[in-house]
């Protein structure tokens, strides 16, 4: 489907309207450095198995220079409160045998390679697991606790801690060997049209990223700043809410928090992202 | 009651004589306008924190009355003109009868 269609069906449903198609901005600030220390990878060569786009940016650099600014500085990021939030879970004991995380990991930082390489393969359970399935394959298997609901407030935080101990590394999600049958599995879903509005994930995020979509600057669609603190909502996001909110706005019902599917487009997506850097907890609008 | 409610500040160290420097500020809170409903639709109760003061050296810098429509997580940036060396004081009044306090020092010279 050409841009020209996919706005004429956006127009003839009267559900979504495109305000003004913006010229292409040849002019964009991909440079972000936060803390005025950290340097944040937000545009790359896209990745091999990527077959229409050659650049790959990360969602800071569609923001207004009012959100991004929010970003540059963790004073500003109302995301630390999360992470401040999960920093002090951390180090609290919990589940039958008194452990807390900092009991086998030290520090998050010892955890700094993992949202860069998550969701991933796990051997064990034979199975792709995302960060939040490893923290609860922790919590129940190894600490003997209760498991933390998959989008709960705890949860979203220490997986907001986790990006926040891996930002600045260079996403690399591995895509073949035993991940590969649950990527293709997401690299469909990405594809496929849902809702009234048969839009797919790549309609608006592949054929009109730049454009804008009611008042909203389309991005990429990429995971590398979650969990994302939005503004609309004045909390940390978690990315199966985003997925919820994306497939919702195509008026269609959409899978569970979690779930399979889920699961297998989150590895699809963030290997979208492969070459930018972990940047999360992000600033979104 | 609002849990969780812990405020951030950030100063500078130091100043020369007479600059004026700028001040951060940011407090997690919920700021319950007490316009929601819950999903039984009863009314949430207001909670949210009403008012904000910072001072220098006992001299007040700024006295803000916060509203129920003021976001989540109260953020402020203001300026402050710094004669000498001393402490700023930053004092947050929730609905709830708590008050936050958070204090930071400034060398001049
Ligand atoms: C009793 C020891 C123990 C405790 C307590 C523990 N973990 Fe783990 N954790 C492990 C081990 C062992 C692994 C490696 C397992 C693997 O690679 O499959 C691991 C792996 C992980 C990983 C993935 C690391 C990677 O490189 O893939 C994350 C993330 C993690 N843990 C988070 C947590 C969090 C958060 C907590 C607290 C809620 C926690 N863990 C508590 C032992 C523990
Ligand atoms: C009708 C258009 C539309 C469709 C279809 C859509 N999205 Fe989105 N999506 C948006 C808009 C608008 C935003 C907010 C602005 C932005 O970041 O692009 C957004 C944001 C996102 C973000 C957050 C990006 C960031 O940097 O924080 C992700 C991730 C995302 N979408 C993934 C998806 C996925 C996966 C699908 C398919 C299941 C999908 N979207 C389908 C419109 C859409």
């Amino acid at each position: 489907m050409t841009k020209r269609t996919l706005f004429a069906g956006l127009l003839a449903t009267g559900g979504v309207l495109v305000a003004g198609l913006a010229q292409a901005q040849d002019i964009i600030n991909d440079e972000l450095v936060i803390n005025g220390d950290l340097n944040i990878v937000t545009q790359a060569p896209a990745a091999d198995h990527l077959d229409y786009m050659s650049v790959v940016r990360s969602g800071w650099t569609f923001r207004s220079t009012e959100t991004q600014a929010m970003q540059m500085d963790d004073f500003d990021n109302p995301g630390m409160l999360g992470v401040e939030s999960a920093m002090s879970d951390f180090t609290t004991a919990m589940g039958a045998d008194g452990e807390s995380c900092a009991s086998c990991h030290d520090g998050p930082e010892s955890l700094s390679n993992v949202r860069a390489t998550y969701p991933q393969w796990d051997e064990e359970h034979g199975e792709v697991q995302t960060v939040e399935m490893q923290v609860n394959e922790c919590i129940t298997e190894r600490m003997g606790a209760e498991p933390w609901g998959y989008n709960s407030t705890e949860m979203i935080n220490m997986s907001g801690l986790i990006s926040w101990a891996g930002r600045g590394e260079i996403v690399d999600i591995a895509i073949d060997g035993p991940a590969q049958e649950t990527w293709q599995m997401g690299k469909d879903l990405y594809y496929t049209r849902t809702g009234q509005l048969e839009l797919s994930c790549a309609n608006c995020h592949e054929d009109n990223y730049d454009n804008y979509i009611r008042a909203d600057h389309l991005s990429m669609g990429m995971l590398t700043g979650f969990p994302t603190y939005r503004l609309k909502d004045a909390r940390l996001v978690s990315v199966h809410s985003r997925f919820r909110g994306c497939i919702r706005d195509t008026r269609a019902e959409t899978y569970a928090v979690g779930s399979p599917e889920f699961v297998a487009l989150e590895l699809y997506v963030m290997s979208r992202g492969n070459g930018l850097s972990v940047e999360g907890p992000a600033v979104r609008n | 009651m609002a849990d969780n409610v812990r405020p951030r500040v950030r100063v500078p160290d130091s100043a020369a004589a007479g600059e004026v420097v700028s001040i951060k500020t940011l407090i997690s809170h919920p700021m319950e306008s007490g316009q929601r409903r819950d999903g039984d639709g009863n009314t949430i109760p207001r909670s949210i924190i009403n008012r904000f003061v910072a001072a220098y050296n006992g001299e007040t810098i700024i006295d803000v009355t916060m509203e129920p429509a003021i976001s989540t997580n109260p953020y402020f940036e203001f300026q402050a003109l710094i004669p000498e060396s001393g402490t700023m004081t930053f004092t947050w009044y929730d609905d709830d009868g708590s008050v936050y306090e958070d204090a930071k020092d400034i060398a001049v010279g």
